[in-house]
């Protein structure tokens, strides 16, 4: 088996170093490093429990609001430690946006779900919202779906409209990184394919981390892979490498489904 | 062998029974008392009940308007008094209850004062309050039943918020939300429902409170909108009246505590249909 | 629109995250003041009842719990007979409600056909819902007559004779007195006993139960072999809280219990409680030595239900998870 070299990424906007993760004594991270890479499609595959999503969680500290969960090491993001209590966690978590495994609309309209998070941090009028709204509900696909319905509440949506609707939601805040915890788990193959190729479309304007425990969907829309197992990163590379010629045997193992 | 599992059949049926037979209780002590209500009460309903005020002793006829509106205004203020304190302490529980011993230790002490006596209550507002300011009140009836009040809406707005999905409350953070905007803006609204159920419930639960009125509120036999003295209100009538020599007084009793009953019990059933409707959707 | 026109972005977003931290201190201190509120009348009471009831201690110390005294014109009080009255009214209350609330979570749990549960739950629900002077008066005007009428006669014929125990049925029957106020509060208790029986009993796993219907064992012996001893905890919680409630209450017992503050041996025999004597006297006492004691009595029943309601919650919640009721 050929060992592969760790892919070089030069433009990188994360950096994680050395990082390890507490669920009180569990160790939840063994010394994960790796690169996100700007403007690319980086997914984190494994079977449940090896991780991904701690570590997806770490990228924007969600983990801080439970007591006895910690992160030890670093996530460079502009130079800057995230993990750092001088790091203002609603600043860090406005710029690295969030999808979650099932859609969780706002209780409350169409327009304002989009609207909330970007009064959070800016300020503007009336018509400037207004073309933020439609701009983000064009990213993400849904504007033609729901302009008749603005006000009507989120939760009307069908379950692939609602996902949608969470990601113009992410988008609408203009951050830099969205992260994508199982979006399309919960969701039926005809929503599945829409958000994959609206994910394919976001790239060119945002660097996307998503977790998945579908390997065709890493295969099919990301630039880069990590495959983890039992908290720890056996191997990262780009996605081809890491599906046509995996440089680790647990890996293999996983991708042609001997375990997991 | 047979005779065992026959002696096992027979304890097991007889088991039964009992608790069938202790379900009747129940039931027949709840249909027995609604149905005296009903006959008696309605017997005694009129239109002078909420037209008239309550008669003096010997006169006879007379209402209720002047307790109906003092127990109207008593319950409305301390509604008013309760249900931000309620939910405002709710809500502390739920965000930081996790991770506070101060937050658990009020929780228990929360929930002790919901079945705490509730005349001690009103022991404590009159010390507090009527003894200090010189006189029985409305507010001092209003502030005695608020106390009653605000645990109920405490834990029913908690327990309500430790409903909202993580994901929803994650979600809202993962925008770049300060908790402030997340407790009010998205878990508490999403439980919206849910709170105000607590509310109709806490006043549901304070409406036939006599004790705590007794040493605070008083009564009132002449009709007054004046919660600075002594208020006219259903229950410290019912009190006085079921008591008194005179059948006038009793009848106006029994229909007083019809009133009272109604309110309760539809407020009660009320909100058990409502979310009965929520469930099935 | 452009992707990235940060449009003086940075400094707006300094001043937003100053004013978010601001804003979330307030948060946490005011709904923790308001959280406070609930901690500050409970000590409230404690203290400010200790204040008004000093006077009394200090003319009578600490035999004011156990002097069986209370007169208005000599100005002497002590508190045994409202303390004993209201023991023995909630014991046996409890007495007669632990039984039948057992029996009701059972058939709401085990027996009763799954369309039926609701219903019949909501019933004992509302049951604890009817307010307490409703208890009173349906007590007094209707529940009392019959009870003369009906029961104190053949009770009084049956066990009237019987020895150590004939002498709480003696005296004439008149409706009102320590056993009809016991059988109201028993039916006021009833409901609370009996839903958190019915919660705990919800909380044995389903296995368990399966696997002792498995061995052949009938639903009886399930109950009495699984459920209880598994949930042993929580069902003594259930029965404190319905002592602790039976304790403090008022207007039900004022209505029944026949207001003679001394204490007979009968259980037939009018009497008196903490709740229904504060009720009856407060209003009238004179200050000084009268309401002092009427506040004492409002001290004592309070810690005494404190205490109780407090083990309540801890077995409760112990039973439960930490999530308690």
């Amino acid at each position: 088996m050929p060992d592969q070299k760790p892919p070089v990424i030069e433009n990188a906007v994360l950096q994680v170093r050395d990082l390890d993760f507490f669920y009180g004594d569990f160790r939840g991270l063994k010394n994960v490093s790796l690169d996100v890479a700007h403007k690319k499609v980086t997914a984190f595959i494994g079977p449940s429990g090896c991780g991904k999503s701690t570590l997806l969680r770490t990228f924007n500290r969600m983990y801080d609001l439970y007591p006895g969960q910690r992160a030890e090491g670093q996530i460079l993001f502009h130079g800057k430690n995230l993990l750092d209590k001088s790091q203002d966690v609603n600043l860090v978590r406005a710029k690295i946006g969030m999808v979650f495994q099932k859609p969780t609309p706002f209780p409350m309209t169409i327009y304002e779900n989009i609207a909330f998070g970007v009064r959070l941090y800016e300020r503007m009028s009336k018509s400037e919202m207004d073309d933020r709204v439609e701009w983000a509900l064009n990213k993400a696909a849904l504007w033609g779906e729901v302009k008749d319905k603005l006000n009507q509440s989120g939760l009307s949506l069908s379950g692939g409209q609602q996902q949608r609707l969470c990601i113009a939601r992410a988008v609408a805040v203009r951050p830099e990184i969205v992260l994508l915890d199982e979006p399309t788990s919960a969701l039926d193959p005809i929503s599945t394919a829409k958000i994959e190729e609206l994910i394919n479309e976001l790239k060119s304007d945002y660097t996307i981390a998503i977790v998945t425990h579908n390997m065709q969907q890493a295969a099919r829309i990301s630039d880069y892979t990590a495959f983890m197992y039992l908290g720890e990163l056996v191997e990262f590379n780009e996605t081809g490498t890491i599906f046509m010629r995996p440089g680790k045997k647990q890996t293999e193992d996983y991708i042609t489904g001997r375990f997991g | 062998m047979l005779s065992l599992y026959t002696r096992r059949l027979w304890i097991n049926r007889i088991g039964i029974t009992l608790s069938m037979l202790a379900m009747s209780v129940g039931l027949v002590a709840l249909l027995w008392i609604l149905w005296t209500l009903f006959s008696k009460g309605f017997a005694a309903l009129s239109w002078d009940l909420f037209t008239q005020d309550t008669p003096a002793p010997g006169t006879e006829g007379g209402g209720l308007r002047n307790a109906i509106v003092g127990s109207g205004l008593i319950l409305l203020f301390s509604m008013l008094i309760a249900t931000p304190v309620g939910i405002l302490a709710g809500i502390y529980l739920a965000e930081y209850g996790r991770i506070s011993k101060f937050a658990s230790f009020t929780r228990f002490m929360t929930d002790i004062m919901l079945s705490a006596p509730s005349i001690v209550i009103g022991l404590f507002v009159y010390a507090l309050f009527v003894a200090t300011t010189g006189g029985f009140s409305g507010w001092a009836g209003s502030l005695a039943l608020a106390l009653i009040a605000i645990p109920v809406v405490v834990r029913t707005t908690e327990n309500m918020l430790k409903l909202v999905p993580t994901s929803l409350r994650e979600a809202a953070f993962a925008v770049g939300a300060p908790r402030w905007q997340v407790s009010l803006k998205i878990t508490l609204r999403a439980v919206k429902s849910g709170v105000v159920t607590g509310v109709l419930l806490a006043m549901a639960r304070i409406t036939g409170e006599t004790a705590p009125l007794l040493f605070t509120a008083l009564n009132n036999q002449f009709f007054s909108t004046n919660m600075s003295e002594p208020m006219g209100n259903l229950p410290v009538v019912i009190y006085q009246f079921a008591l008194s020599p005179y059948d006038n007084w009793v009848n106006l009793a029994w229909a007083g505590a019809l009133l009272i009953a109604l309110l309760v019990l539809t407020v009660n059933i009320g909100v058990r249909v409502a979310f009965r409707n929520k469930d099935k959707r | 629109m452009s992707e990235r026109d940060a449009s003086g972005g940075i400094d707006l977003h300094i001043q937003q995250v100053r004013r978010f931290r601001l804003q979330d201190v307030l948060f946490h201190y005011s709904t923790q003041l308001f959280a406070f509120v609930v901690l500050a009348a409970l000590l409230g009471i404690l203290v400010s009842l200790t204040i008004e009831a000093w006077p009394s201690f200090q003319a009578f110390g600490l035999s004011f719990l156990w002097t069986n005294v209370w007169s208005v014109p000599d100005d002497q009080y002590g508190a045994l007979a409202a303390i004993y009255g209201t023991v023995v009214t909630s014991v046996i209350a409890l007495v007669l409600a632990v039984p039948i609330s057992f029996g009701i979570a059972l058939f709401l749990t085990e027996t009763c056909p799954v369309w039926l549960r609701r219903p019949l739950g909501t019933a004992i629900e509302l049951l604890a819902g009817v307010p307490s002077i409703v208890y009173g008066i349906w007590g007094l005007f209707i529940f009392a007559p019959l009870f003369a009428e009906h029961i104190q006669p053949p009770l009084q014929a049956a066990l009237g004779d019987v020895p150590v125990i004939g002498g709480w049925f003696a005296g004439p029957p008149i409706g009102v007195g320590i056993l009809t106020a016991s059988i109201v509060l028993a039916l006021m208790v009833i409901p609370f006993i009996a839903s958190v029986m019915r919660d705990v009993f919800e909380t044995v796993p389903d296995v368990l139960k399966e696997s002792a219907y498995g061995m052949g064992c009938t639903t009886w012996e399930v109950v009495r072999n699984i459920v209880l001893p598994y949930t042993r905890v929580g069902v003594i919680g259930g029965i404190m809280l319905g002592l602790g409630r039976a304790l403090g209450e008022t207007m039900a017992v004022t209505f029944v219990i026949g207001n003679a503050n001394r204490i007979v041996g009968s259980l037939f025999a009018p009497g008196t409680s903490i709740a229904s004597t504060l009720a009856n006297e407060f209003g009238e006492a004179d200050p000084g030595l009268h309401i002092a004691s009427l506040f004492a009595l409002g001290l004592i029943l309070f810690v005494i239900s404190f205490v109780v309601l407090a083990i309540s919650r801890w077995l409760i919640s112990r039973s439960m998870g930490s999530e308690g009721l």
